[in-house]
């Protein structure tokens, strides 16, 4: 399996060059995108450029966290020089003239470029379908959706067309992908990763993370993102640890979460089937398992379409066409609706109603994990109430749609970090299991998820192309 | 509860035909009917969150530092003229 640490040990051993390796991913994708419809944009040339330089520097004995590795990025990163998206036709043709901070992170650690994924547009979506650019399809079954947000992100790491690759998690976009598609997907801490240069869809909600094929590599990938910047005024100064050091720490004596809200009527019999397992495990390994109760989970979708859609409609505000981009009337529907929902509740006559209220209720949301992490280290929960649907099917149905954010949008409300590990399958499809903790804690979540990883065999499962 | 879907549209600047309209105030009200829910909670007292980081008032120095040249600042855009971004007229 090429994860990061595979494909830098043989990097640093030289039984492959960075440019061959580049090559050999950028001929998989072009094999395989057709299909799966996963790039957006193949940034060829400057992936065989810096991985001519990556040859350099590691011909020079230099070692950098991520150098020579070929990784891909959401189409909502900007990228001086390449075409950004947001997988929506008004930013057709779009050339950022500047890098996002995590993107001049991740090259400065050496990582190559690949080129940029599908997602739904503007990241408004759960299943990739409202890209203005067709959807990505799972490669676990192409009829399915990988989920969204960040489908060709998910997507891309599991068919291995990127070692590594970025996504945005605004209300599951990252974690919701990641139970769909057997990655491990990880939603940072609010305000750990810098928002400077991604594409704003709800500035209070929006965290910076990323797919991998195993916990310790979306470790090593936090260590190269995480961090205060200037750029961002919601970065705080938190100290970032070397995120991998105590990765295999024993976990006994810690105490897990199960909230009660989140096994409910609906979820799928599969699903919390490979979630009460993964439980089961945990508590064989000398963890206590405490049964708590997160009492306002059921109002988390409202508030979250409240708040989100009204911070949409002032990021999108911007998009006028004139100083980049095309006219407004470009916009696919999704984006108009979500525009229109949060005009209508910022509006006069029914702030108090709706806006303030939704706040309010934020504040509840966030009580209920600083009350349960009083008790706690850790929650785990199942990521979706629903197994991968098939695409088409909920695409005439926004609400539908919306719930399939359910078990994820508190955790955004939150601020708080969640990581997504996969946990099983059902007809060959994958389940995931969702680890959160407090504010900052993404060295115990890594902790936790590896334990789990290393003793179970899902991650080594690959999808047949 | 109604919404006026043209009325928001011309708030938000976004140019909706009257075919869509129909549709979008039919799927926005009942989204709006789903989130009417949250009436139930009670927030007597509560204050409010708009944002989770605890970081209140984050100033930097007022220094410069390099930025976009003119070139790349209109570098995406269709309407230009004399180094600068043209757009029409606000007032007659």
């Amino acid at each position: 399996m090429n994860s990061i640490k595979a494909v830098k040990e043989k990097l640093l051993k030289k039984e492959i060059s960075a440019k061959e390796l580049t090559k050999s991913y950028l001929d998989r994708i072009n094999k395989y995108n057709k299909d799966l419809n996963i790039y957006l944009t193949i940034s060829e040339k400057e992936a065989l450029e810096a991985a001519e330089r990556a040859d350099k520097l590691l011909s020079e004995g230099q070692d950098l966290p991520l150098l020579g590795l070929p990784i891909a990025l959401k189409d909502l990163y900007s990228t001086k020089g390449i075409q950004t998206t947001a997988s929506s036709k008004v930013l057709e043709g779009y050339i950022p003239p500047f890098d996002a901070t995590a993107v001049e992170k991740l090259k400065n650690a050496g990582a190559i470029i690949l080129g940029k994924l599908n997602c739904d547009a503007w990241a408004h979506g759960s299943s990739g379908e409202n890209s203005d650019y067709g959807p990505a399809r799972n490669p676990w079954n192409k009829e399915y959706t990988p989920g969204g947000s960040s489908s060709g992100s998910a997507a891309a790491v599991t068919a291995d067309l990127a070692v590594a690759t970025t996504g945005t998690d605004t209300g599951g976009s990252i974690r919701l992908p990641a139970s769909f598609t057997n990655t491990v997907g990880l939603k940072p801490t609010y305000g750990r990763v810098s928002r400077y240069g991604i594409i704003a869809m709800a500035s209070s909600l929006d965290s910076i993370g990323h797919f991998t094929k195993t916990v310790e590599d979306s470790a090593i990938m936090l260590n190269v993102t995480a961090g205060k910047d200037n750029k961002d005024a919601t970065t705080p100064d938190v100290p970032v640890p070397d995120y991998t050091k105590k990765i295999n720490e024993n976990i006994k004596g810690l105490k897990i979460g199960v909230p009660k809200e989140y096994f409910i009527e609906g979820l799928d019999l599969e699903i919390r089937k490979a979630v009460e397992d993964a439980i089961n495990f945990y508590k064989s390994q000398g963890v206590e398992i405490v049964d708590i109760s997160l009492p306002h989970t059921e109002y988390a979708i409202e508030t979250y379409y409240i708040i989100q859609p009204a911070e949409v409609s002032s990021n999108l505000a911007r998009y006028d066409g004139i100083r980049f981009g095309n006219p407004r009337k470009d916009f696919g529907d999704e984006a108009k609706r979500r525009i229109m929902l949060g005009t209508f509740t910022l509006s006069v006559g029914y702030y108090d109603a709706y806006y303030k209220k939704a706040m309010k209720v934020r504040t509840l949301i966030k009580q209920d994990f600083d009350k349960a992490f009083e008790k706690v280290d850790a929650i785990i929960a199942p990521v979706s109430p629903n197994m991968p649907w098939k695409l088409g099917e909920r695409i005439d149905d926004p609400l539908k749609m919306y719930l399939a954010d359910v078990f994820a949008a508190a955790v955004n409300l939150s601020g708080i970090p969640g990581l997504s590990v996969p946990c099983g399958f059902s007809n060959g499809l994958p389940i995931g299991m969702q680890i959160l903790g407090p504010q900052f804690s993404e060295e115990l979540l890594f902790r936790l998820g590896h334990h789990y990883e290393i003793n179970h065999d899902f991650y080594k499962k690959e999808p047949e192309l | 509860m109604k919404i006026d879907v043209l009325h928001i549209a011309k708030l938000a600047n976004l140019v909706i035909s009257e075919t869509e309209a129909k549709k979008f105030e039919n799927q926005l009200s009942s989204i709006l009917e789903y989130i009417d829910r949250l009436k139930k909670v009670n927030t007597e007292n509560v204050d409010e969150t708009s944002q989770i980081t605890n970081l209140v008032n984050v100033t930097k120095n007022d220094d410069t530092s390099p930025s976009l040249t003119q070139e790349e600042a209109l570098s995406n855009t269709k309407s230009k003229h004399n180094g600068l971004f043209k757009v029409k007229a606000v007032f007659e």
